[in-house]
Parts: structure tokens; sequence; C-alpha cells
């Protein structure tokens, strides 16, 4: 099949970029859509010119690495897919493809299709995690977990950090993202201990960054390819404004000053 | 993970504020629609209803100071989100497409305003009647709405800022249960169902009034 | 080259503990002091810097990726042992211990790995408490299956992505770590080389792979996580970065490679498709639990899968091992699919595959049952494919998976060089000639979260490391090296690219370093992959800058690396003159065409010395003692 590409081109984060066209005459339909792109830099070298540099890694949708606006959807836009697992063979022949970067003030791009996506490593370093350290941890049988919520976390766990989510979102805004990690961590009895300290700390750390705020558009949740669902987003809004009602513990254990006794 | 600053400066505290007060003013609405419908009953009805309103001042003053109250909040937080957003999406794709959102979403920016103007609007027609003195007269409701309703050009304010009102209910609604964490999988359907029933309800509700006034049905 | 193992006295129940009850501490306040590098963040490199920071050390962790959390082990997919024995069927340490030394054809060290089944239950419970979803049954309890070569049920999972769920632990503990400040966190950091400094290893030298620029690390000690080699063969299951860089870089300066010819081709991944195929995809060998292997009777027969009768169909394995059936190790597995594929009765369009049959499972089970089990893996299947495998059966064939050679390390993962330690894929350690199934994320944790915070501790308490600084001339010349060879690589400016090098070393490694090997395809082999590199160093064009992202010169220096290692592996191969595990050749077969140990000869690790370029390297040997169990023939019948 032929295919005309649209490619989005910017040779460095500071640099100002421009579409280009390239055309491929043989393009066959088994192939991956980062092999089609893989014929074409290879034609680009050869042509002694400079191949589109985009990410990818594990190539079989869990690494995360991948990831292409293709004519306006992240990910190309079917259902559970990656880039890396879309396949040609859902295009037709003689389509006009545009490529374009994940869109966001969070994600600069660095070159070509090539994001800077480590605004989410900060959100998890804030408080993605539980607070054990390695050593001497309970048997892991004395820790039930109803079989309906250990698979309600998995649903979640399985965000691959893409930036699918950001990169659809009219309001460049990462909530899907962040709360998938509030909720798996959140439905699990050992994470439940820290559930009020994380939401607030990950809340934070997003806010220090420049993504938007939701405004319930759902547009996540469609480009997402690991199929979250913004349930993750209910809970963790229910999750963030729990944090903050009183009753919860908040200090004032002790007196801070004794009144009726003299000042020393 | 140390004390963490307050509700209000993330974006997540100020959509939970815009979900309550919104809330707040969507249970005006209902209330502001209920007893506006009695103009169907008759003129003392809704006159007596009026009256009825201003008779505990402490009350009304209670209730229009929780209204402008939520009005604000929910103003201002919208804006600074708007904006929040704005700046997170400085480049727009070349090829645009909708992802799943629906038209009621995307024009909560615009409907909000609408609606604003709307009430300014209104509360200058029927409230304060510095708008019209011709047609306004202090505590007649019933004749004031007939006087205003039969010229068509008003009618068409109040009749386009309640398909405003709609489209915000609609998405705002449903947009307020997810804010809160009020979902679960098996109501999501209901949520977005319930929520435009209601939209729908509100609006044609409200409008049935110039409408009805409009073509002469109540006079 | 000095091959200690520092294996512990005692028996072999005791080693561990007693190695732990001698072991040289270090207090908290010298903790501080020592820095420590560690390159890779995959299972074993999260886990180890994760706790090497929570103890107190200084950690400075790398990664090529643009963030720790897509390390390859993210694509494990099977599950994890552990001896728990919850399902009580029989489960003990010495169980899994035995399995996975016969599984490894008695090729590896007794005393490792039974330090690794010791501490597989340790794991699960580290993970679980990290908040890893496995899966569960209906009372709450975790959930285990069974998995290739055992015959108990002790593997654990999460779905179809225990590995990607075990990381995202390591990289949750490690992301704290860092958002506390003790780990400072490198990502998009290619590690190009390594600096010894007094006969110790002291630091790396790194290229930002955004600006290009090249920058040097010191430490006390570094660590090597970097994961496995089967990108030699281009096509593999591994992640397309996965590579050799460090660890053929430490070879380079003294480092032990040991049994690089012990590699794993996994039996149940998609076929290739085209010449265009940039990876293959594996689906993990759970699917061989329900799944049943066949291929016609009749030699090219191309009716539909479905319209072959029953009797027309050769369920070679199930015939061939009636004990273990579709369940027999991997290696066994793959080399039975290629010997009925090069008999002519493969399927699919070029002849390379086999069936891999769901009917019977889901007429027993019902379809819902096969779609809880392997939902996602039919999914992806049919996502590569374009095919319904719950309506046609799955076409399978081996693939380069995983590299039981690496580095040789001692009983405190140290290699031959001081102070360089190396743990997970990149070490050649616990899984002898092959790996069972859900061991290597086993092995990763173990070597992560257990025995390196405690050896390395051993080793900073007895050294005396004098202070070192990036200024050092030492530093200063591998630097330089590192520089001049990625400027080569720039200046050929040839006609080629990488990847055309890349793929024809591949179709060498395949077609005469693969699964079946012989003295006559090695030597050839080695000849092959010399010249190819010679070609290489002439003709290949490497476009852009270094001072830029540029994507095609991180691959040439990958790929330079693999064409000197692809020719140690034929190398290894053509001495190893037996067959075992992963390894086979044609020569040595007994009459049914299984492998043939020679234990009387081979009964040991392969060292390799680096001799220098152009020189041979020096073969060296670490014999293998079995005090416990007695080496038998493997029989999986
Ligand atoms: C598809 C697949 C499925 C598998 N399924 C299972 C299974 O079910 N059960 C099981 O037990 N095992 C399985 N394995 C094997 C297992 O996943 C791996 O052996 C194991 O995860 C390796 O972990 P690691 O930490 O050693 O290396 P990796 O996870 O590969 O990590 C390597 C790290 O090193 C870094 N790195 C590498 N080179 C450089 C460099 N030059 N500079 C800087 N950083 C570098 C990388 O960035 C990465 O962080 C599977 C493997 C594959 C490929
Ligand atoms: S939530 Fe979905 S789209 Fe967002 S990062 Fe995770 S996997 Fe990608
Ligand atoms: S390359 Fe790993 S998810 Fe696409």
């Amino acid at each position: 099949m032929r295919l005309t590409l649209h490619i989005w081109r910017q040779s460095g984060p500071d640099a100002k970029g421009r579409f280009e066209t390239y055309k491929l005459d043989d393009v066959n339909e088994h192939m991956s859509f980062l092999e089609m792109l893989d014929v074409l830099n290879q034609q680009l070298i050869e042509n002694g010119e400079d191949p589109v540099a985009f990410e990818h890694d594990c190539r079989e949708g869990v690494c995360g690495m991948c990831g292409i606006v293709i004519n306006g959807l992240p990910h190309g836009g079917r259902k559970g897919t990656t880039t890396c697992q879309l396949h040609m063979r859902h295009f037709k022949d003689g389509e006009e493809l545009t490529l374009e970067p994940w869109r966001s003030a969070a994600f600069p791009v660095l070159k070509d299709l090539v994001v800077d996506r480590s605004a989410f490593d900060r959100i998890i370093q804030a408080g993605g995690f539980i607070s054990i350290h390695t050593g001497a941890p309970p048997d892991a049988a004395t820790i039930l977990v109803p079989k309906e919520d250990a698979e309600l976390a998995m649903d979640y766990a399985e965000c691959i950090g893409c930036g699918a989510c950001v990169a659809a979102c009219p309001n460049g805004a990462a909530m899907l993202f962040m709360s998938a990690k509030i909720a798996h961590l959140g439905m699990l009895p050992q994470g439940k201990v820290e559930a009020d300290r994380r939401v607030k700390a990950m809340v934070e750390a997003m806010e220090k960054e420049p993504f938007g705020a939701c405004t319930n558009f759902t547009s996540c949740e469609a480009v997402c390819p690991k199929e979250i669902s913004i349930s993750a987003i209910a809970r963790m809004n229910r999750d963030y404004r729990r944090a903050f009602l009183p009753g919860k513990a908040e200090g004032g254990g002790k007196l801070e000053k004794v009144k009726l006794l003299p000042a020393t | 993970m140390n004390e963490s600053p307050g509700f209000y400066s993330s974006s997540v505290g100020k959509k939970i504020l815009m979900a309550v007060t919104g809330m707040i003013l969507f249970f005006f609405v209902l209330f502001h629609m209920a007893g506006n419908l009695q103009i169907f009953i008759g003129q003392e009805e809704l006159d007596r209803y009026a009256k009825f309103l201003h008779s505990v001042p402490e009350i009304l003053w209670l209730v229009r100071i929780a209204v402008t109250f939520s009005f604000l909040v929910h103003i201002v937080a919208a804006v600074q989100v708007w904006l929040q957003s704005r700046r997170a999406r400085p480049i727009r794709y070349k090829v645009r497409v909708n992802l799943a959102t629906d038209m009621a979403a995307r024009t909560m920016i615009w409907t909000g305003p609408i609606i604003l103007l709307f009430v300014l609007y209104h509360l200058l027609h029927l409230t304060y009647g510095a708008l019209y003195p011709d047609l306004f007269v202090e505590g007649h409701v019933y004749q004031n709405l007939i006087n205003s309703f039969r010229l068509w050009p008003i009618a068409v304010v109040y009749i386009v800022a309640n398909i405003g009102l709609g489209f915000h209910l609609y998405h705002g609604l449903w947009s307020l249960t997810q804010t809160l964490g009020w979902t679960h999988p098996r109501f999501d359907r209901c949520r977005r169902v319930a929520s435009a029933v209601i939209g729908i309800g509100v609006a044609a509700a409200n409008i049935s009034i110039p409408v009805s006034i409009l073509a002469g049905l109540v006079r | 080259m000095k091959l200690d193992a520092r294996i512990p006295s005692g028996p072999l129940q005791q080693k561990w503990t007693n190695f732990r009850d001698h072991v040289k501490l270090l207090s908290p306040a010298n903790k501080r002091k020592h820095s420590i590098i560690v390159v890779g963040t995959g299972l074993a490199g999260a886990s180890a810097a994760a706790t090497l920071a929570e103890l107190g050390y200084k950690v400075k962790a790398f990664c090529y990726q643009d963030s720790a959390r897509r390390a390859h082990s993210i694509a494990a997919q099977g599950g994890i042992n552990a001896t728990k024995n919850y399902p009580y069927d029989g489960d003990t340490v010495w169980r899994l211990f035995y399995d996975t030394i016969k599984g490894g054809d008695f090729r590896g060290r007794e005393a490792n790995t039974y330090r690794l089944a010791e501490l597989s239950s340790n794991i699960i419970d580290q993970c679980v408490a990290q908040g890893v979803p496995f899966a569960r049954d209906y009372a709450g309890y975790l959930a285990n299956r069974t998995f290739g070569g055992a015959l108990v049920s002790r593997t654990f999972y999460a779905r179809g992505a225990t590995g990607q769920q075990l990381l995202l632990g390591a990289y949750s503990a490690l992301s704290r770590q860092v958002g506390l400040g003790n780990v400072e966190m490198h990502p998009r950091a290619d590690v190009q080389d390594i600096v010894i400094v007094d006969g110790k290893a002291r630091g790396i030298v790194v290229r930002d792979m955004l600006t290009g620029e090249l920058e040097a690390y010191a430490a006390d000690a570094v660590i090597l996580a970097t994961g496995g080699y089967a990108n030699v063969f281009y096509l593999s299951t591994n992640a397309k970065g996965c590579n050799t860089t460090a660890i053929w870089r430490a070879h380079r300066r003294g480092a032990g490679f040991a049994n690089p010819c012990y590699m794993q081709i996994h039996p149940t991944c998609i076929p290739q498709s085209g010449d265009y195929q940039s990876k293959l995809t594996l689906m993990s060998e759970s699917l061989r639990n329900d799944g049943r292997v066949w291929v016609p009777r009749k030699k090219g027969d191309t009716r539909p899968p479905n319209e072959i009768p029953e009797e027309e169909r050769n369920y070679y394995l199930e015939e061939k091992y009636p004990s273990y059936g579709n369940m027999v190790p991997r290696d066994v597995a793959s080399r039975n699919a290629k010997y009925w594929c090069d008999l002519g009765y493969g399927v699919g369009p070029n002849g390379r595959g086999v069936y891999l049959d769901f009917k019977d499972a889901i007429e027993r089970l019902g379809v819902e049952v096969i779609r809880q089990r392997y939902g996602n893996l039919f999914d992806m299947y049919e996502r590569i494919t374009g095919e319904n495998a719950y309506e046609v059966p799955m076409r399978i064939y081996p693939a380069p998976h995983y590299t039981m050679g690496g580095l040789w390390v001692d009983y405190h993962l140290m290699s031959t060089i001081p102070g360089l330690f190396v743990l997970g894929e990149a070490n050649f350690s616990d899984h002898g000639a092959n790996r069972l199934g859900a061991s290597a994320l086993m092995q990763g944790l173990a070597d992560g979260y257990f025995i390196i915070p405690i050896t390395i501790g051993d080793y900073l308490a007895s050294e005396r490391l004098q202070k070192v600084s990036t200024d050092a001339t030492e530093f200063k010349n591998v630097l330089a090296d590192v520089d001049e060879r990625l400027r080569k690589l720039l200046a050929v400016d040839g006609t080629k690219t990488v990847d055309h090098f890349h793929r024809e070393l591949g179709k060498v490694m395949w077609d005469k370093v693969g699964m079946s090997r012989n003295a006559q395809g090695l030597t050839e082999a080695i000849q092959r992959i010399q010249a190819l590199r010679e070609e290489f160093w002439n003709d290949v064009r490497v476009p852009g800058r270094n001072e830029e992202l540029n994507q095609e010169l991180e691959k040439a220096a990958r790929v330079a690396d693999f064409l000197e290692l692809g020719e140690l592996i034929a190398r290894d191969a053509l001495a190893r003159e037996e067959s075992a595990g992963g390894h086979f050749r044609e020569e040595y077969q007994t009459e049914e065409g299984e492998a043939l140990r020679d234990d009387e000869h081979f009964q040991h690790v392969a060292v390799w010395e680096y001799a220098g370029d152009g020189k041979e390297p020096i073969r060296h040997v670490e014999p293998l003692v079995f005090e416990a169990v007695t080496p038998t023939q493997r029989s999986y019948k």
C-alpha cells in the first residue's frame, strides 16, 4: 500500500518545527506502525537525510515509551492499542497521515516526535508508593485482599505511563495517569494506611508541573491504551476531598501552651 | 510528604469547590424554577408567593448571600482553572478530533459567561427593575412578567439563556458527581441520563414561561 | 584470571545463613560516606538502588530510557516463582532449587541456586507489601499457577503483566528514594564504559542522550544491572534498546564473560511475518498449560487448521514426552518445533510455525475461563496477526529470549574486577545452561533486594578505598576513548545503515549459532562475523552529529559491541563440545535427539578473558562441584 505522511520535524527543544511530507510506496499491511517508520527512516538515511526521531522500546505495548498523535488521535485511536502495536492493516491504501508529537506544556518536544515526560516521574516520586523498606515484611498471606479489589487494583495498575491521556486532554491534565496510581494503591489494604498523605502529596507535585485542570472531558479514557476509566479520577477526587475532612488525625494530641500555669 | 498546602491551591480542590457551589446554585435554580412555575396557576398565587419570599428578609438575605458567594466562588475557580488549562496546552494539533467530549462539555466555558451575563440582566430586569422602568412595578411579579415577555426580544434573551443553562446543567451535574467522587460503575449510565433529563427539564420548564406569554397562552 | 567463587562453607542449606552471620557490616554513619553507581533500573537495578539508598548509601542510578519505569523487565508476562507452598502440593525450597539446577542441565552453581530458592518467598512478601496486585482467589489469598517445566503450582502472577507490576513496585520504591534525595536518578543516560582505578571499578562514562555530552561519574563501587543481550540476534523478544554495551565494555576492561553461548530460545512467540520485522513478540508460556502443540501429519498441508481432522494432527510433544507433554522445558519445546519445521511440516506463510490449539481447553473449560486466563494474550495475538485465536489455533515459533550467560560473578555477585558487581540477567548466575520459566524475575529481585545490600557492605567494609574524582587521569583516558569511538562511528560515513548490519549479524547468529549448532557452522560464523565487523567499520552510515539526540548513533554503538560479542558466543559454543540446556551441538545428542552432556570434560563454567583487539580471547574454567545433588540425564518423558 501507498501512504503520504506529514510528519512534525523539529531539530531540537528550542528549534522551530514544521511539517514535512514523505511518500512511501511499498508498505506491507502486516507491518506495525513503527516498522513502517523504520522503513521510512532507512530510506531517509540512505538518501542522506536525517531520520525521524520517535520513541519506542518494548514494541509490545507495555513499556509506555512510544506515542505519536496520528491524524489527531494519540496512539492512532484504536481501542486498547499503543502506537507500537498498531498495524498497517487498519489503514487504507493511499491514505494521508499526519504525525504529531504529544502536545502539552508539561511535555516539551525534544526532537521531532520525542517529548519529555519526566513530569510523570516527579509525580510518582512525591507519593506514588507505599512507604515500606526492604526486609522483613509480614508474610504475604497475612494481607488478605478480596478478589474483586485485587482485580480492580490491577485494572488501574496497568497504566504504562505513556502520557496519551495528557496528549488527548484539551486541558493538558494529568489526572488519569495520577489517579490510576492513587486508585491502584488505595484499593489495597497495604496502601490505605497512607492514602491521605499520598493523594495530597501527588496532587501537590502535579500542580507544580504545567498540567491543566480536569474538567471531565473524558478524552483521556477514550485514548488510554490500557482502557483505564475515569472512575480512577472519581476515586482520586473522593480521596482528596476526604483527606481534608475534619476528623483525620492532624495533630492536637499534646497541648501547645499550658494556659493556667504562669509563664516561665 | 510533608504538610501539604491548602485545598484551594490545587486544581482538584478548586474543582471540588466548583462542584459544591455548582450544586448549591443548582438547588437555587430548581427552587427558583418551582416558584416561577406558579405563574401557570394564576396571578394571585405567584404574587402571594413573591410576597411570602419577602416576608422574612433575614432568610431572603441569607439565601442571597449564599447564592452570591457560591456564584463568585464558582466563577473565580472556573476562570482560574480555565487559565491553568490554557497554559497547559499552548499548541494545538494540526488535525483536530473531538475525543469523546460532547458539546455540552466543550461549551461550558461559553455557557458559563452567558449565564453570568444573563443573571445580571435578569437581576436588573426583574429584581431591581432598573432596566425597563416602564415595564416594572415593584411587587407585581405576574404583571411584570407578562409585560416583559410580550416583547419578543426580551423573551428571546430568556430562551437563549435557558438553553445555555440546560447545556451547562447537563455537563455540570454529571461532572459534579465525578468531581465529588459520587460514582459507581452500576450508576454510570444513570448519571449521564439523569443529568440530561434534569438539564433539559429545567431549561424546558423555564422556557415555558416566556414562550407561553409570547404565544398569548398566559396573559 | 583468578576465579574464586567465594562460596561459604557448610552444608548447602546453611551457606547463606553462615555467610550472613560472618559478613562484615558497615555502621550507618559509614554507609553515608559511600557512594554507589547502579546502572540499570530493571528489576535487579531498581530493587538494588532502592534498597541501598534505604540503607543510607549515596546512590546514583542510570538508565537509557526516559524513565526508570520502562526497563525491559516490564515486558515479563508469565509470573514469578516462590516456594510458599500455599497450594500445599508439596513444594519446598529444596524442590525449587532442584528443579532449577536440573532445568539448567547441571551447569549452574549449587550454592547460588540454593540461595535463590531460599530467598524466593521473601520476594513475594516484599512485593505484596509494596502493593503489587498479584492475582487472588475468592478467599483473598494469593493465587498460584503452574509454569513450564514444573510439577507444582508455585508461580505467582499479576494477570498477564507480572513483570510490569513487579517492576512498578521496585520503581515505586526507587522513586520514593529519589523523592527523599537519597538516589540521584539519571534517565536518558547511555553508559558507554566503566572506569578502573587501582584495579578497582570506580566509575562510569555516560553519554547524555539528549545533548551527546560525555560525562564521568565516580563512586566507591559500580553495579551493572543492564539486562540480557538476546538482541545480538537482531530479532528477539527483547526491547529494541536492550544491549550489551555496559557488560561488554567491562569485559574489555577485564571482567570475565561466563558461558556466553547459553542462550534461551523461547518456544511460544508469534512467528515472523516479513523482512521488515523489527522484533518478535513473546506470548507467555503459561499458554502451554491449556494449549496443545501440533503440526499436520502431512508435509506442506495447506488446509486451514480447523479442517484438519484429529487423526491427521501430530501432537508431537504429548507423544514424545508423555509425563510432561506440552509442559516440557523451553529448550526442549523449541528444539522440537524447529525439528518439525525443518522437516517441512511447519505451518503459516513461510513454514516457520506450529499450532498452539485451545480448542480442547475451550470445550473443557468454556470460552470464559480461557478468556479470563489468557484474554490479554489472545488480544495481543489478534492485534499483531489479525487472527482470532478463540476460533483458529495460534501459530507460534521459537525466538531468542533470554541469555543465561553474562559477566562472571562470585557468590557475592562481584565480577573479576573488584568493586564491579553484576546483577540480574547481566550476570551468568543461577540458571545454568537453561532457565526455567518464572525464575528470572525471581533472580533479579533476589539479587537486588536481598543479596547485593549484604555483599556490597562486606566489600566496602573490607577494602581501603582511596578518594577518587572524575579529574583523575583514569577518567580522562576513558572519556577520551569513548569520545574517539563515537567520532569514529560518525566519521565512517559509508553506505549501509546500522540496521542493515544488525540484521546481517542476526541472520548469521540465528542460522549458525541458534537453536542447534555444529562445529562447521560455528567456525563459519566466526569468520562471517569478523568480516561483517570489518565491513561495519568501513561502510556504516551514521547520520547526524554527536551533540544532539541521535538515535542512529546510539544504535551504532550498540551494534558495534554486538558484533564483537557475537563472535565470542560462537567461540564459546564451539569450545563447548557437549550439549547442555540451551546449547545444543548436533554432534552431541542421544539417540532420541536429546542433549547429551559430557560431565567429565565440561562440568564447568567457561569464563572468557579479553586479550586485546584482534587477539583470541582466553578461556578459563571454574569447575562446578556438585555436593548436594548428583547430575543426571534430564528426562521429561
Ligand atoms: C518478553 C519477555 C517475557 C519474560 N517473561 C518472564 C517471566 O514471565 N518470568 C520470568 O521470571 N522472567 C521473564 N522474562 C525474563 C525477565 O524479564 C528478565 O530476565 C529480567 O526482567 C531482566 O531484568 P534485569 O533487571 O536484569 O534487566 P532489565 O529489566 O532488562 O533492565 C536493564 C536496565 O539496564 C539499563 N541499561 C541497559 N543498558 C544500558 C546502558 N548501556 N546504559 C544505561 N542503562 C542501560 C536499562 O535502561 C534498564 O533500566 C521475560 C523476558 C522477556 C523479554
Ligand atoms: S492512564 Fe492510560 S493514557 Fe494515561 S499514561 Fe496511563 S496508560 Fe497512558
Ligand atoms: S514501545 Fe513499549 S509501549 Fe510501545
